[in-house]
């Protein structure tokens, strides 16, 4: 009985023992895991796959760091212990240099990027000519203006992002990490005048195998075949996420298609931007300049509109993935014309579309058209009209509005997507006259430094959050030019266009939670309680779409909730009221949306703040119409898919010569082949060896 | 650091162990018994020298790095006490077995005799011993890196089979040396047993200075092998027996 409980205990012994062990520390010995590494990842499209692939077991060689590109001729011709993995400064991260180092890939195993905290005076990986098969013009619609022939938007632009490497691309910081490295290949790898470097030699493994390969249609296919077996593997999902849209005036969500006798002036920003590398996206000037005027102007008209309503609705859309050719807005024209939308191209009046405008060459602001539809004469009434409610919509502002000048076309903008499907009268505002002013445009670097956002030193965070930047006061004059025109051109009282005006508080504190620090108590009170944010700013990469509402990104989350606060009204809903409107008798979930958020953020303990904010705001799903079609190979609408992967990792380690190994396996076989032959022939001739003890046992005397 | 090293590494370190195995164990399967009875005596020694040491190290103060390296040595000393004991302990156990075997066998004696099951105990511990030391630092060996980026010597994996294949065949000739000293009541034979075995674990904590832990060992590795042909029943003359043997049978096969 007593031997029963003791044994448990010394069960329960083991076991609390067994907990405390760690893993091998022979691998603590070998491996150094490089943990902050960002990956290139393989995207696809309806012809192509871009980006960086490693092989299923990872891509090893020996860390070379790159001086100069006449160093390059060390890994790819001179070097003795090739594979090599080449360690590139950003300097050196040129189009040159990657595509010399593709055509010999067979000695290069992987590149590994160091990012600085400095930007470099330009960089731009996205192509010369964005989003030029999936925008309007093409041979049969202005041929001239096609594939940039005109103007080039991005001449900077070196394509990287675009490339197909068949190794591993991987960004490192500059951190202590990095450093390791630095220093463990001038332990063990530098070259000295000519000598060879001796084994161990130091090396670095990258792991970041793709699963998609060749084309969209492909890895649909795939995902197809994959369904019907019992272990589902999905190889990509297509990109997308939501778009963001509110109203001055509520439509109810289940009236779709063509409204009678309702026209509409939309206003249009985008939200979304891209990096070489995956999900590290920030888009200071190349979308947050554009939505956070949008956003500015849309809280200026709220008071405005409720007491002297125009004549025509406005509405605010705010599209994602705009980088990937124009998934969110190419959507919202399709819903439309599909009639699953709350209005239909015949509805819309004309559209108004903040580009990139953070970076104004003194006070000029270009209003960008499109010449084609202009031939049409009500067209080019209409926009000249456009122009005009424009160009007078600066009174008191440090903004002069110019048309570029020249027959030239549209910039890369959501309004080409409509012209696609319809000639309405549109204006691009942008801070460029022809080449694009953002000397980052699609890169990593596009960040606040780009916007020249500088705060004075030893400020708290939240009184960086207050200060108004000159950034701001630029951009809040911006906001209140477009707000004024949309007021005019949907037929408002011109007496009271003067009253509108943004407030560069509310842009000050929007730039600082879009690009420094998104946990604020400006942001923490206008989002729901339980929303999480992170510190640094939000990711601006579109992502993989997603059908629940839930899973949008955190950038649209936070673009719906500013939005709601901003042109929607506070409601005293309890928090179930909140919940199930339709409850009350004065309250519709099919008109309204309504939102619990925290309110002012409680300080030292005084009350919950939170409340229900009732506006018009709501989100639409923003994949491409190619993936409701099946049409995986479209050219007409964006096809961008992201391929899955199992594994991504770095790690670094000594690689030993091919010699010592072989004279391990040698001496190895050597002595087992020893050992056997030699208890062989003892074991035969064991008897004369070992004069048996039993003799005398059996020795019959 | 790949498969070349691993296959290597395997071979040096079990080599030996698996051709005894093969040639002198395997067909006899009293033989196989007595060496997994003998593994799991080995194993249930290091349990328990390892809980003491755990527990010593888990009450101690992690930071003091001196403490530490003491206890360690302190671990291992007392482990090799604890192993020799227990290398008795199954002496005993196998003597009683032995008078068991020869009740119940046909012809008068055990069909095993005490210098045999010296040699398999001893085997069965050094096998243990050696797949405990080894089977860790072989299964990273595997993988593409190799031992020094933190100073360690880039001839860890090599070393470390040597040693291994070391120790195992010092524990069968420990095995046989002890048995034979306790058959004969010499206890100085278990003493000097026991030394050895410390002197041997001692040199092992000298490593990473190779030169000074390997060939000393090896030494007395070769000291003990002709220690214990002699004591199972070798001698000079069954050598030049052997000799000639080979010889005659040379001239009249020719």
């Amino acid at each position: 009985m007593g031997l029963v409980p003791s044994k448990w205990v010394l069960m329960l012994l083991v076991c609390w023992l067994c907990k405390n062990v760690n893993s091998s520390s022979v691998a603590q010995k070998i491996y150094v895991v490089v943990k902050n590494t960002v990956p290139c990842v393989r995207l696809l499209n309806a012809t192509h796959q871009i980006g960086c692939q490693s092989s299923i077991s990872g891509d090893t060689g020996v860390i070379h760091v790159l001086e100069s590109e006449a160093d390059l001729e060390w890994p790819l011709s001179k070097g003795p212990n090739p594979p090599y993995m080449v360690l590139l400064e950003s300097s050196l991260f040129t189009r040159s240099i990657m595509m010399k180092i593709k055509n010999a890939s067979s000695r290069v195993a992987g590149v590994a990027v160091v990012i600085p905290t400095m930007s470099p005076p330009e960089f731009s990986p996205h192509t010369t000519c964005p989003n030029e098969n999936t925008g309007v013009y093409s041979d049969s619609y202005g041929p001239d203006y096609a594939h940039c022939n005109t103007t080039v938007w991005n001449p900077r632009g070196n394509g990287l992002s675009y490339e197909e490497f068949d190794f591993p691309v991987f960004s490192l910081k500059e951190d202590n990490e990095t450093e390791t490295i630095k220093q463990c290949y001038v332990d063990h790898n530098l070259v000295e005048n000519g000598t060879t470097p001796q084994y161990p030699l130091c090396a670095l493994q990258l792991f970041s195998h793709m699963s998609a390969v060749t084309d969209t249609a492909t890895c649909m296919r795939r995902n197809d075949v994959i369904n019907f077996s019992i272990n589902p593997e999905m190889v990509c999902d297509p990109l997308g996420d939501f778009n963001v849209w509110g109203t001055i005036r509520p439509y109810n969500k289940s009236e779709l298609g063509h409204r009678d006798n309702d026209s509409v002036v939309i206003a249009a920003a985008r939200l979304d931007s891209r990096a070489f590398f995956w999900d590290v996206a920030t888009g200071a000037e190349g979308s947050v300049s554009g939505f956070i005027t949008l956003l500015a102007a849309a809280q200026a008209l709220r008071d405005v509109t409720r007491e002297s309503p125009p004549t025509h609705n406005i509405l605010y859309a705010f599209f994602q993935g705009e980088a990937f050719d124009y998934i969110g807005s190419s959507r919202m024209v399709y819903d439309m014309e599909k009639g699953k939308f709350v209005i239909d191209l015949n509805n819309v009046h004309s559209l108004i579309e903040v580009g990139q405008v953070g970076l104004r060459n003194g006070s000029e602001l270009f209003l960008h058209t499109d010449p084609v539809s202009r031939m049409n004469d009500s067209i080019n009434d209409q926009v000249k009209k456009l122009v005009t409610n424009l160009q007078s919509s600066n009174a008191g502002m440090n903004v002069s509005l110019v048309e570029p000048g020249v027959s030239q076309p549209l910039p890369p903008s959501s309004l080409q997507r409509f012209l696609l499907a319809q000639n309405i009268p549109g204006v691009v505002l942008g801070d460029h006259r022809s080449a694009f002013n953002n000397k980052y445009y699609g890169s990593y670097y596009d960040n606040a430094a780009n916007l020249n956002l500088h705060y004075p030193d030893n400020l708290t965070t939240e009184e960086q959050l207050e200060f108004v930047t000159e950034t701001a006061m630029a951009l809040s004059d911006v906001a209140t030019v477009v707000a004024r025109a949309l007021y005019k051109q949907a037929g408002g009282n011109e007496s009271q266009v003067n009253n509108i005006n943004a407030d560069p508080k509310t842009v000050t504190q929007m730039l600082f939670g879009f690009l420094v620090h998104a946990n604020n108590s400006w942001f923490q009170a206008r989002i729901p309680p339980d929303m999480k944010l992170e510190a640094s700013p939000p990711n601006f990469y579109v992502g993989i779409a997603s059908p629940l509402l839930a899973h949008a990104k955190t950038l649209t989350k936070i673009v719906q909730y500013l939005l709601a606060n901003l042109t929607g009204t506070a409601t005293n809903l309890t928090q179930d009221q909140c919940k199930k409107p339709d409850d009350l008798p004065d309250e519709s979930e099919q008109m309204h949306s309504y939102f619990w958020i925290r309110g002012t953020f409680p300080t030292n303990g005084t009350a919950n703040n939170t409340l229900c904010v009732r506006a018009s705001v709501r989100m639409s799903q923003a994949l491409s119409p190619a993936f409701d079609l099946r049409e995986f190979a479209s050219k007409t609408y964006s096809t961008w898919t992201e391929s899955r992967w199992k594994f991504i990792e770095a790690r670094m380690f000594l690689v030993a010569s091919r010699d010592l190994e072989m004279l391990t396996l040698g001496v190895g076989v050597a002595v087992l082949f020893t050992s056997l032959l030699v208890t062989y022939f003892i074991s035969i001739k064991a008897d004369v060896l070992f004069s048996s003890v039993r003799e005398p046992a059996s020795a019959a005397y | 650091m790949t498969a070349a090293v691993f296959f290597g590494c395997a071979f040096i370190a079990f080599g030996p162990a698996f051709s005894l195995f093969i040639f002198t164990i395997a067909k006899d399967p009293l033989r196989v018994i007595i060496l997994i009875a003998g593994a799991f005596f080995w194993l249930v020694s290091l349990l328990l020298s390892s809980l003491v040491w755990f527990i010593a190290m888990k009450a101690t103060n992690a930071q003091d790095l001196t403490l530490q390296k003491g206890l360690l040595i302190f671990g291992c000393m007392f482990s090799v006490i604890l192993q020799e004991v227990f290398r008795f302990g199954y002496y005993r156990l196998l003597r009683k077995a032995n008078e068991g075997l020869a009740a119940i066998s046909e012809e008068e004696s055990s069909p095993i005799s005490v210098r045999e099951m010296a040699y398999v105990a001893g085997l069965g511990f050094g096998i243990m011993s050696g797949a405990f030391s080894m089977i860790n630092t072989l299964s990273d060996s595997l993988g593409p890196g190799t031992v020094g980026m933190f100073g360690d010597s880039q001839y860890y994996f090599i070393t470390s089979a040597l040693m291994t294949l070391a120790l195992t065949l010092l524990h069968t000739f420990w095995g046989v040396v002890f048995f034979d000293g306790c058959e004969s009541k010499r206890w100085w034979v278990i003493a000097a047993v026991l030394c050895l075995h410390l002197v041997v674990s001692g040199l092992s904590l000298l490593n990473p200075f190779y030169v000074a832990s390997i060939p000393p060992v090896y030494v007395i590795m070769l000291l003990m092998a002709v220690w214990a042909f002699f004591s199972s029943g070798g001698s000079l003359h069954n050598l030049t027996l052997l000799w000639t043997c080979k010889r005659s049978n040379a001239e009249t096969s020719s």
